[in-house]
């Protein structure tokens, strides 16, 4: 069943043309991912559907057009923006509370998750006693408890170091096969989209459009057998050729404009 | 990971240790003023010995008393008045920007006035009561507050601040939320500078134009050809000050214990390299 279906989506700001034609959509308890180029607008498509900027084309969730923006998505930004002022588990009760919930009823929903996560004993933690990884892992935590109806995820790991970087994909990986969450994650680490994703799409460089759509019909859990790891890294040759290809043979003439 | 309770009382030692090379020149400068006092041939008139001054400042204890009290009432009447000033107009502006270029200016303008041209004419406007002192104090801790106040609204992580928006928050909520919190070490800073103006302004305002108070104290003093007088009155208004900044370091320290938690992780990590 399709939840978020967008077709045709613009963006320009002023002169410059960010998204050309997006045509994307993302399937009930399916993990999609959007790969392409640093600064292709990729993030401005997050914007476009947490309603922090507007564009032109058609979005809807669930056949309704996205009018009613931001109570659909919970979004998890690129850096963990963790607020420093906060322990650990008012952090990730964070968003229950900006939806009206008391604060001590909004610990209480939460402090459940936190052995799941990792967290546990760091509930009364501040966020600068944390390592990256579990900052991370908090940030999730937060993003997923507001219970909404897909996850939108912006480049979550970009800012950790490749080791816990590629720890925390796993344990994504993990979490998602427990989970199911609908999610959208927006990344420019092959690896990643095809460890976590069910498909992928493959944007250009700006102006971004979809230049590849990707199935990846591994089984999960994904991080298992070398089997595996060699389709996988077939998957990652092949999109690895479409970026490059396309990225090379317009070599940057939308940044000139 | 451990939580480094223990800590506390080994850094207040540490905090107390620190404190030394200032107290022992502080009483080097002290003892050279005495002695050169005492044999300097100078008379007590002009340049009387800390000595002479803490012993009539003990005489005077009563008058000097009497005097300090209206001037810690116009500095906290005073400052508090700034402080809810500089908090609300610091929000106005943050959320209307247009606002803050209709208001910096003046803001500034304020900030040029010569402090000893103004307070006779502010007496003049508005008495002998407290409502000059408290319009003087108010005038010169208002601006470090508010610059502060309003940059560190500025400061906010921009990551924090969309995330609120895509959680469905408002305004208001980002400012309860993200900013006001964001600004507080720049607040404290604001306001670490400006609590060191408080009592002085008031002394000027006192100065120009009061009943009682250590600024009308001082004069008088001077006029009565009593500079030890002078400097025993000065004394107390550093030792308010001093502690004023104090209290002011104490609030920043329990309204902000997120800080210490990074330091002190910080600090165990590299003592704990040392070893």
């Amino acid at each position: 069943m399709t939840r978020l279906e967008l077709r045709d989506v613009r963006k320009s700001f002023g002169a410059l043309e960010v998204l050309a034609d997006i045509s994307l959509h993302v399937g009930e308890g399916e993990f999609v991912s959007i790969l392409g180029p640093s600064g292709a607008g990729k993030s401005t498509l997050f914007q476009l559907l947490t309603g922090a900027v507007r564009g032109e084309g058609e979005m809807r969730f669930d056949g309704v057009p996205l009018d009613d923006h931001g109570s659909r998505f919970a979004f998890m930004p690129q850096r963990d923006a963790l607020m420093p002022w906060r322990r650990v588990i008012d952090n990730a009760a964070l968003g229950l509370e900006v939806q009206g919930m008391r604060r001590r009823a909004a610990r209480e929903r939460v402090a459940p998750l936190f052995a799941e996560f990792g967290l546990a004993g760091f509930e009364r933690a501040w966020p600068a006693e944390l390592s990256g990884g579990m900052r991370q892992r908090v940030a999730l935590l937060r993003t997923v408890v507001q219970a909404r109806d897909m996850l939108l995820l912006d480049e979550p790991f970009g800012a950790l170091d490749a080791l816990t970087r590629a720890a925390m994909q796993r344990w994504l990986e993990g979490m998602w096969r427990g989970h199911r969450w609908t999610a959208l994650l927006i990344t420019h680490d092959v690896r990643e989209a095809v460890l976590l994703s069910d498909r992928i799409y493959v944007l250009s460089a700006r102006p971004a459009r979809v230049i590849s759509e990707i199935p990846v019909p591994l089984p999960r859990p994904r991080t298992e057998g070398a089997a595996l790891a060699r389709e996988a890294a077939a998957i990652e040759a092949g999109i690895l050729d479409t970026l490059l290809g396309a990225t090379n043979s317009r070599p940057f003439d939308g940044e000139a404009k | 990971m451990s939580l480094p309770r223990s800590r506390q009382p080994r850094r207040l030692g540490t905090a107390f240790a620190r404190t030394i090379p200032a107290v022992i020149s502080l009483a080097l400068l002290i003892a050279v003023w005495e002695l050169y006092a005492r044999f300097g041939g100078i008379a007590p008139t002009v340049l009387p010995a800390p000595s002479r001054v803490l012993q009539q400042a003990w005489e005077n204890r009563a008058a000097l008393a009497e005097n300090t009290l209206p001037t810690i009432r116009a500095t906290l009447a005073g400052f508090a008045c700034s402080l809810v000033a500089a908090f609300v107009l610091s929000a106005l502006v943050d959320f209307a920007p247009r606002l803050r270029r209709a208001l910096f200016p003046i803001l500034i303008a304020s900030q040029t006035l010569p402090l000893v041209a103004i307070a006779p004419l502010v007496v003049l406007w508005f008495g002998f009561g407290l409502l000059p002192k408290i319009l003087l104090v108010a005038l010169v801790t208002f601006f470090p507050m508010m610059v502060a106040l309003v940059e560190g609204y500025a400061a906010t992580q921009k990551e924090i601040a969309e995330m609120l928006a895509a959680m469905g928050a408002g305004r208001w909520r980002i400012f309860r939320s993200a900013r006001l919190p964001s600004a507080l070490p720049y607040f404290f800073a604001g306001l670490r500078v400006s609590i060191t103006y408080a009592v002085v302004g008031a002394i000027f305002a006192e100065y120009a134009g009061a009943a009682k108070g250590l600024g009308i104290y001082m004069l008088s003093a001077k006029n009565n050809f009593r500079p030890d007088l002078v400097l025993a009155a000065v004394t107390i208004s550093s030792a308010l000050t001093l502690m004023l900044f104090g209290l002011a370091v104490l609030i920043q320290h329990l309204a902000m214990p997120w800080e210490r938690a990074g330091r002190e992780d910080g600090q165990k990590s590299s003592t704990e390299g040392g070893r």
